[in-house]
């Protein structure tokens, strides 16, 4: 149990789901875990809950200022970073006709732009660690949406697209600059998070909205979180060091 | 004037050099109406010239409006301006610069596709195979990474899945509009021109023709032929297709370099 031994990973969105999932996965395999979210009260607990190698950091992805302090609070704790994990993002329906400027601008911020500065922000410090040995990895959360459209998800499609392509600017940019870096997109499926919550209870003509869902994948079933995290962890992990600039699927199927 | 476009109204944005003003020839020579529409000042003919900012909402909104007032009808958007940004990297790109390309890039071409759909649906079809056409001019910094500017990869990794939303939102709903993006590799337009000022304009299009299998970088009028197919009704059966243009850079394994 120590395939993250003494790597410090940033996780934003840490506090549920995916991002949750993947704190508790972290410290369980040696490694040190700084929980980013808007959630105080949830990260609070999972962070008093994994004990000394977690802490809670409070950050709302669209403020720079917000990354600037993480990112200097988790060094500070931690004595160094090696790891992140952009985990934090919405997923809003809407279409071309219903979306409003305002509803596309604040689901690409938060999904798009919360990811350009998270990579943004962590680049230096791990230069800095990766400066002294060991290797850095960055892990983007993008969607079966960064990959195939959807009629009903106009803006969360265009900001995953976005986190898709940048994924891949911020790894040949660090390969060419010879960080040591590496920066991966993850696409999952619809997994089982409070973000598709809301999905699970509407239903779909005559099935339920969770069956309907469920339907989508061949696999015939949702994701767990832990699925997800285990192919996250993998690419946090030095297990994945000649991969950069790639999608993993992590989706049941679904766009097989 | 008479052509495969007789009858049509086509906006055609960023229509004032490079690519747009490539495709502004070449759908008005296929006999349709063509609104120039650009922030940069562009040349009354062969289209009527708008003065445009796609990222301003209120502009799109007056633009529709003058555009079925006087045509009376609409059926082609090429969303086609947008900017390069400056050479910003995931460390040096400011907020700023982020947002302002991607209101240009990313959201210039949500409101063009919203608008779009707005007006084909008002004025019903006039022509055999759809109602209507919407082009997004993407780019292969779509598809493929670089290590360029930051911001823009970005932008053009989003036009790409809008626009496969908006066309399979349309598909669903029969509006009979098809919704497609255009991937260009290097195209020999004023979005170099930072590039031609370092080194040259002969000796830039060789560095970035090289990088193509090709050998060479593309003429906007290549991109415009592209164009024009997709708005045309021989593109019928397609739509949220990717529809590369690109020499063959994303065909293979290429050697890339900073700005490749």
């Amino acid at each position: 149990m120590s395939r993250l031994k003494d790597k410090v990973v940033l996780i934003s969105g840490g506090a549920s789901g995916i991002g949750a999932e993947t704190a508790r996965r972290v410290v369980r395999e040696g490694g040190r875990a700084a929980i980013a979210d808007r959630d105080e009260a949830k990260g609070r607990t999972l962070a008093a809950e994994l004990g000394d190698d977690a802490l809670f950091l409070s950050l709302d992805v669209t403020q720079e200022e917000q990354w600037r302090k993480a990112v200097a609070d988790t060094t500070g704790r931690f004595g160094g970073l090696h790891g992140l994990l952009n985990a934090a993002g919405v997923g809003v329906r809407n279409d071309i006709e219903s979306c409003t400027l305002e509803e596309f601008r604040r689901v690409n911020d938060i999904n798009s732009m919360g990811t350009f500065l998270g990579c943004k922000h962590v680049v230096p410090a791990m230069k800095e660690t990766t400066a002294k040995g060991g290797a850095g990895s960055i892990v983007n959360i993008s969607s079966v949406l960064g990959l195939r459209g959807a009629a009903y998800a106009l803006a969360y499609c265009a900001s995953k697209g976005a986190v898709r392509t940048l994924t891949k600017n911020v790894a040949l940019y660090c390969a060419f600059m010879k960080y040591n870096i590496r920066c991966n997109s993850v696409h999952p499926g619809y997994i089982d998070t409070p973000m598709i919550a809301p999905r699970l209870e509407a239903p779909v003509g005559n099935m339920s909205g969770k069956q309907w869902l469920e339907e989508l994948h061949p696999l015939g079933r949702l994701g767990e979180p832990r699925e997800v995290a285990d192919m996250i962890l993998f690419l946090l992990s030095d297990e994945s060091s000649f991969s950069t600039g790639s999608e993993f699927l992590c989706d049941g199927g679904l766009t097989a | 004037m008479s052509g495969e476009l007789s009858g049509q109204v086509a906006i055609v944005t960023g229509g004032a050099s490079g690519i747009g003003e490539a495709a502004v020839a070449l759908l008005a020579e296929q006999g349709a109406t063509v609104i120039s529409a650009d922030i940069q000042e562009g040349k009354p003919a062969p289209a009527r010239f708008v003065k445009h900012d796609v990222a301003s909402e209120s502009a799109w909104k007056t633009l529709l409006a003058d555009v079925l007032g006087r045509e009376g009808r609409l059926d082609i958007v090429v969303n086609n301006a947008g900017i390069g940004g400056g050479p910003g990297n995931i460390e040096t790109t400011s907020v700023e610069t982020w947002q302002k390309v991607n209101a240009i890039n990313s959201e210039g071409v949500f409101l063009g596709c919203k608008y779009a759909i707005e007006g084909m649906k008002k004025t019903g079809p006039n022509k055999a195979a759809s109602k209507g056409s919407i082009v997004n001019v993407s780019s292969i910094a779509g598809m493929i990474g670089s290590a360029g500017p930051t911001a823009y990869t970005a932008s053009k990794g989003a036009v790409r899945l809008l626009t496969k939303s908006v066309a399979l939102y349309c598909a669903e709903k029969k509006y009979g509009i098809r919704c497609n993006s255009v991937h260009p590799g290097g195209v020999d337009t004023a979005i170099f021109n930072p590039l031609w000022q370092m080194v040259g304009h002969e000796a830039g299009k060789a560095l970035v023709g090289g990088r193509h299998p090709i050998g060479r970088m593309a003429e906007a009028a290549e991109l415009g032929q592209v164009i024009l197919f997709l708005a045309s009704d021989r593109s019928s059966f397609l739509t949220g297709a990717e529809i590369t243009a690109d020499g063959g850079v994303t065909t293979g394994l290429m050697k890339r370099g900073l700005l490749g």
